[in-house]
C-alpha cells in the first residue's frame, strides 16, 4: 500500500501538473496533438537527465550550478570527437568521460577539499564557458559526419533511442537510489554528514561519486541533445542549471539535502517544461513563462517549509520518508 | 533568607524529556559576595545558570532579584536586569575591535544611527581601566590572548551595568599569573558591590576567592557553607554523596586475554597524551573524569575521528592503524557517540535504516540491497533491545530518548564488535531504559566483548566497571580496581588532587 502522506510533496506537484493539463485541455485542446507532445518529450529528455543528476547532488547536500557550462563543453567535445570518425560506442564513452572528468574536478574540490559547492561550481560555470569561447571563438561545429545526426538512424528511430536511453537511465537511478547501498549512503550523508561519518560512511567519497555521476549524466544529456541537429552551437546549455534545480525543488526534494525522490523531479520537470508551450497554446504571451516558473518554485519552497513545520509539530510525520 | 540578597533561586526544578536536571536547587547571592557553586558533571550547575540567565525557563521554583520575583525571563531581560555570564571560552566577535565588542548591545545609537567612535573608545578605555587591563581598544578580539579576551568580556559586562557576574570555569585554561590577575579583578569588583557566582572544579583555589560555597548534587542543593569553614575533602564528600544503593546488574565474568590495548597513545589535535590502557575480553573498563579531561577525545581518536600522533593501538596484540571510522568498524571496534541527538542516529531515517547504517555491506545482495534481511535484522534487534515502537519503518525522530539510544546501540551490535566504546550511554534517558542498557552491557561482556564505558555518573562507573581509568587534563592519571573504587577517591583524582 502506498502511504499517501509519505508522498505528499510529490503529490502537490502532480496535482499542479494535472490542473495545468486540464486547463490547457479545455482552453486549447490542440495542445494534445501527437507532434507537440513528441516535441515536448524530446526537448525535455536531456534536461531530465541533468535534473536526475542534480537530484543526487542536492540530496547529498550540495549544489552544482556549473552543469550548463559542462553541457556546452560536452556538446562541443561530441562534435570534435565525432569528426575523428571513431566507432560509435567509443564515441559515446568519450563524451560521457568528458562530463565525468569535469564532475570529478568538482567532486574533488567539494568532497575532498571541502570547499563550498556553490562557489566552486560558480567558478566552473564561468571558467568552462569562457574556456569554450576561447577554443571555439564562438563558431559552431559544422560539417559533422553523416552518421552523427540521429546516430545515422533517421529521425524516428533516433528520437525513440533518445527516449529509451533517458528512460532506462532514469528508471535505473530511481531503482538504485532505493535499492542500492550507495543510495542509502547518499541520503545518510545529505541528512546528517557527521552522523554518517560516525557510522563509518566515507562522506567525502560519496560526495565525490555523486559529482562524477552528475558530470557523466551531463555528458550523455549533451550528446542526446546534440544528435538532434546537423551542427553544434558553442553556447548551448545556458540556464540549464536553473531548469534542473527548479525541477528538483518543485519535485519536493529538500534543498538542504537528505530528503526527496526522483519521481518528484520527474513531475517537477514535467510541470516546468510544459508551461512555456502550454502558455503559447492558451494564447498568453510566452514572456510570462519565466515569471510563472519563478512563482511555482517559490510556491514549492513555501509549501515545503509549511509541510516541514506541520511534521515537526508532531501531528503526523513522514514515517521513514527517506530510505526504507 | 538574608535581607540583602541580590539574587535568590528558591526550589528551582527543571526536567528535560522526563529526566530531572534540577530537582530542587536553592541558591542565594548577596551583593559584594563571591559565591562558589560546585558539583559533579551533571549535578545541575549549568542548568541553574541557564535558568538564572534566562536561556531556559524553570518548571518550578522562583527566582528573586532584589527581593522581587522574576516573573518573565529571557537572555535579553536578564541582561537588562544586570546579569552577565562569562564562560570558559570567551564569546567575543573575533573580527571586531575591543571597543566594538564592548559597545555591542549597550550603546545607544546617535542621530541616524551614526557611531560616535571617540565616545565608544573612551567608554571602552574606562571600562578596561576598571578591570585593570592594559589592552589596546583598537585591537581586534582575535589578536588578544585568552586571558585578555576574558577581561574584555568582564569589561563589557560592567559596561552594561552588570551587578551579578557569573563565572563558569574561568580559570580552567589560565596560567597561575593570569589566574591571580583575574582574582585581583574579582576582588575589586566585590569591593564595588558586584555579586559573583563562581563555578569551578578547582576546589583548591576556592578558599582564595570565594566567601561562601554551595554544593549541588543530582539537581539538589546539598549545603551552603562559609568557605572558611570547609575543606576540599569535605567538599568532595558532599559532591559525591550519591546513593550507591541503585542496583547494577554487574556479574563477574571470566576475563579473557587482552583484546585491546593503547600504548603511549596520544593526539595533539585532540588534546590527549601518553595513554596506556588495556581491556580484556569480557571486561568493562570505566573511564571517569571531568568534562574537558579528554575522555570523548580519546574515544574519537581511537575510532579514527581524530588523528593520533603518538603511540599505538594493539588489537589482540597486533598494532593497527585506523584512519577512518570505516576502518575501525572493519577491525571490530564500535563507538556509540555521546549525545545521540547530535549525530548518534540519523533522525530522519527509519529505525531499520539506522540500525543497518554501519553494516550496509552485510545487506548487499545479488541485485541491490536485501530488504527482507534488513527487516529481519532490524526486527531482531528492536526485539532484543526492547525498542518500543509500533513499526520498524517509523522515523527514529518519533522515538523517546531511551529508545533512540537503543537504536543507536543496535547499530553497533549489528557490526558484531569485539571492542565496544560507549560514551555516556545512559545520559539523559529514563530509568527503565537505563537499566536495560546496563543489562545488555553485562550480557555483551559475558559474550567476551571488551567494553570501554565513558560516564560522568560515578555510581554507574563504580557499579558497572571491573576497572576504572580516571582521566585528568588529557591523560589517564590513575586506574582503580573495582574493589578499591570509591566516589570520593575517583573524584579527587579527576579533580587533579
Amino acid at each position: 500500500m502506498i502511504k499517501i502522506d509519505r508522498y505528499k510533496r510529490e503529490i502537490s506537484a502532480a496535482v499542479a501538473f494535472a490542473v495545468l493539463l486540464v486547463v490547457v485541455g479545455i482552453v486549447a485542446p490542440s495542445f494534445f496533438n501527437g507532434g507537440n507532445l513528441r516535441d515536448l518529450i524530446i526537448n525535455n529528455a536531456p534536461t531530465l537527465l541533468v535534473a536526475l543528476g542534480m537530484t543526487l547532488v542536492i540530496l547529498v547536500g550540495q549544489i552544482d550550478i556549473s552543469v550548463g557550462s559542462q553541457f556546452a563543453v560536452c556538446s562541443i567535445a561530441a562534435g570534435f570527437l565525432a569528426k575523428t570518425g571513431m566507432p560509435l560506442p567509443l564515441f559515446f564513452i568519450c563524451v560521457l568521460l568528458t562530463g565525468a572528468a569535469m564532475g570529478a574536478l568538482n567532486g574533488a574540490l567539494i568532497g575532498w577539499l571541502r570547499l563550498p559547492s556553490i562557489i566552486v561550481t560558480l567558478a566552473m560555470l564561468v571558467m568552462w564557458r569562457d574556456a569554450l569561447r576561447w577554443v571555439t571563438e564562438g563558431a559552431w561545429v559544422q560539417n559533422l559526419p553523416a552518421n552523427f545526426q540521429w546516430f545515422g538512424l533517421g529521425q524516428g528511430t533516433g528520437e525513440l533511442l533518445i527516449v529509451a536511453i533517458t528512460a532506462v537511465l532514469f528508471l535505473g537511478f530511481a531503482w538504485s537510489m532505493r535499492n542500492m547501498v550507495i543510495g542509502r549512503k547518499v541520503y545518510a550523508v545529505g541528512s546528517d554528514p557527521e552522523a554518517a561519518r560516525l557510522a563509518g560512511i566515507n562522506s567525502p567519497n560519496v560526495v565525490f561519486s555523486v559529482f562524477v555521476i552528475m558530470g557523466a549524466l551531463v555528458g550523455i544529456a549533451a550528446l542526446l541533445n546534440a544528435i538532434r541537429f546537423s551542427a553544434i552551437p558553442g553556447n548551448s546549455g545556458i540556464g540549464l542549471e536553473l531548469k534542473a534545480i527548479a525541477a528538483v525543488v518543485v519535485g519536493g526534494t529538500a534543498i538542504t539535502g537528505g530528503r526527496g525522490r526522483l519521481v518528484g523531479t520527474f513531475i517537477g520537470l514535467a510541470l516546468l517544461g510544459t508551461i512555456g508551450t502550454a502558455l503559447t497554446f492558451v494564447g498568453i504571451n510566452p514572456f510570462w513563462e519565466k515569471a510563472i516558473q519563478g512563482a511555482i518554485i517559490l510556491a514549492a519552497l513555501v509549501s515545503d517549509v509549511a509541510l516541514g513545520r506541520l511534521e515537526k509539530n508532531g501531528k503526523f510525520n513522514l514515517a521513514g520518508s527517506n530510505a526504507a | 533568607m538574608a535581607k540583602n540578597a541580590l539574587l535568590s533561586a528558591i526550589n528551582i526544578s527543571k526536567s528535560y524529556a522526563g529526566v530531572h536536571a534540577l530537582r530542587s536547587a536553592t541558591f542565594e547571592l548577596s551583593s559584594g559576595e563571591v559565591h562558589a557553586l560546585v558539583g559533579e558533571n551533571g549535578a545541575g550547575k549549568s542548568t541553574l545558570i541557564k535558568i538564572i540567565t534566562g536561556a531556559v525557563l524553570q518548571d518550578g521554583g522562583e527566582i528573586m532579584l532584589n527581593g522581587e520575583a522574576v516573573l518573565e525571563n529571557s537572555p535579553a531581560l536578564s541582561k537588562s536586569r544586570g546579569i552577565a555570564a562569562i564562560y570558559q571560552q570567551p564569546a567575543l566577535f573575533p573580527e571586531l575591535t575591543v571597543a566594538e565588542n564592548i559597545a555591542l548591545g549597550q550603546e545607544r545609537a546617535g542621530t541616524l544611527g551614526v557611531v560616535d567612535w571617540k565616545e565608544r573608545r573612551r567608554i571602552a578605555r574606562e571600562l578596561l581601566d576598571r578591570v585593570g587591563a592594559r589592552i589596546d581598544t583598537e585591537a581586534t578580539a582575535a589578536e588578544l590572548s585568552m586571558p585578555q579576551q576574558q577581561l574584555v568580556e568582564i569589561a563589557r559586562a560592567l559596561g552594561s551595568n552588570a551587578r551579578i557576574l557569573i563565572f563558569d570555569e574561568p580559570t580552567a585554561s589560565l596560567s597561575e599569573e593570569d589566574t591571580q590577575n583575574l582574582f585581583r579583578v574579582i576582588r575589586e569588583l566585590r569591593a564595588q558591590g558586584v555579586g559573583m557566582i563562581y563555578i569551578s572544579h578547582r576546589l583548591e583555589e576556592l578558599p582564595a576567592i570565594a566567601d561562601r560555597v554551595t554544593v549541588l548534587r543530582d539537581g539538589l542543593t546539598i549545603e551552603t557553607r562559609e568557605m572558611a569553614d570547609v575543606t576540599s575533602e569535605q567538599l568532595i564528600r558532599l559532591m559525591v554523596g550519591r546513593d550507591l544503593s541503585a542496583v547494577f546488574p554487574k556479574r563477574a565474568v571470566e576475563l579473557g586475554d587482552s583484546i585491546f590495548e593503547l600504548r603511549n597513545f596520544g593526539s595533539r589535535s585532540a588534546g590527549i597524551r601518553n595513554i596506556n590502557l588495556s581491556v580484556r575480553a569480557g571486561e568493562i573498563v570505566g573511564v571517569a573524569g571531568l568534562i574537558g579531561a579528554g575522555r570523548t577525545e580519546l574515544a574519537k581518536t581511537i575510532f579514527g575521528l581524530e588523528a593520533p600522533d603518538e603511540g599505538e593501538i594493539l588489537l589482540r596484540g597486533k598494532p593497527i592503524k585506523i584512519g577512518h571510522p570505516s576502518e575501525a568498524i572493519e577491525y571490530g571496534i564500535a563507538y556509540l557517540p555521546e549525545d545521540r541527538r547530535k549525530h548518534g542516529v540519523v533522525l530522519d531515517f527509519s529505525i531499520s535504516a539506522n540500525i543497518t547504517l554501519a553494516s550496509l555491506k552485510k545487506l548487499s545482495g545479488f541485485v541491490g540491497m536485501n530488504f527482507g534481511k534488513e527487516r529481519e535484522i532490524a526486527a531482531e534487534y528492536t526485539r532484543r533491545l526492547g525498542v518500543k515502537t509500533p513499526a520498524i519503518y517509523n522515523a527514529v525522530s518519533t522515538l523517546s530518548g531511551g529508545n533512540q539510544q537503543k537504536v543507536a546501540l543496535s547499530r553497533w551490535l549489528m557490526t558484531q564488535p569485539s571492542v565496544l566504546i560507549l560514551d555516556e550511554p545512559t545520559q539523559g534517558i529514563d530509568v527503565g531504559a537505563k537499566a536495560e542498557i546496563h543489562e545488555l552491557m553485562v550480557e555483551l561482556a559475558g559474550q567476551g566483548v571488551a567494553i570501554l564505558m565513558i560516564s560522568s555518573e560515578l555510581p554507574e562507573i563504580i557499579g558497572m566497571s571491573d576497572r576504572i581509568a580516571v582521566m585528568h587534563s588529557g591523560t589517564i592519571v590513575k586506574i582503580f580496581d573495582r574493589a578499591d573504587a570509591t566516589q570520593d577517591g575517583i573524584l579527587a583524582v579527576a579533580l587533579g588532587h
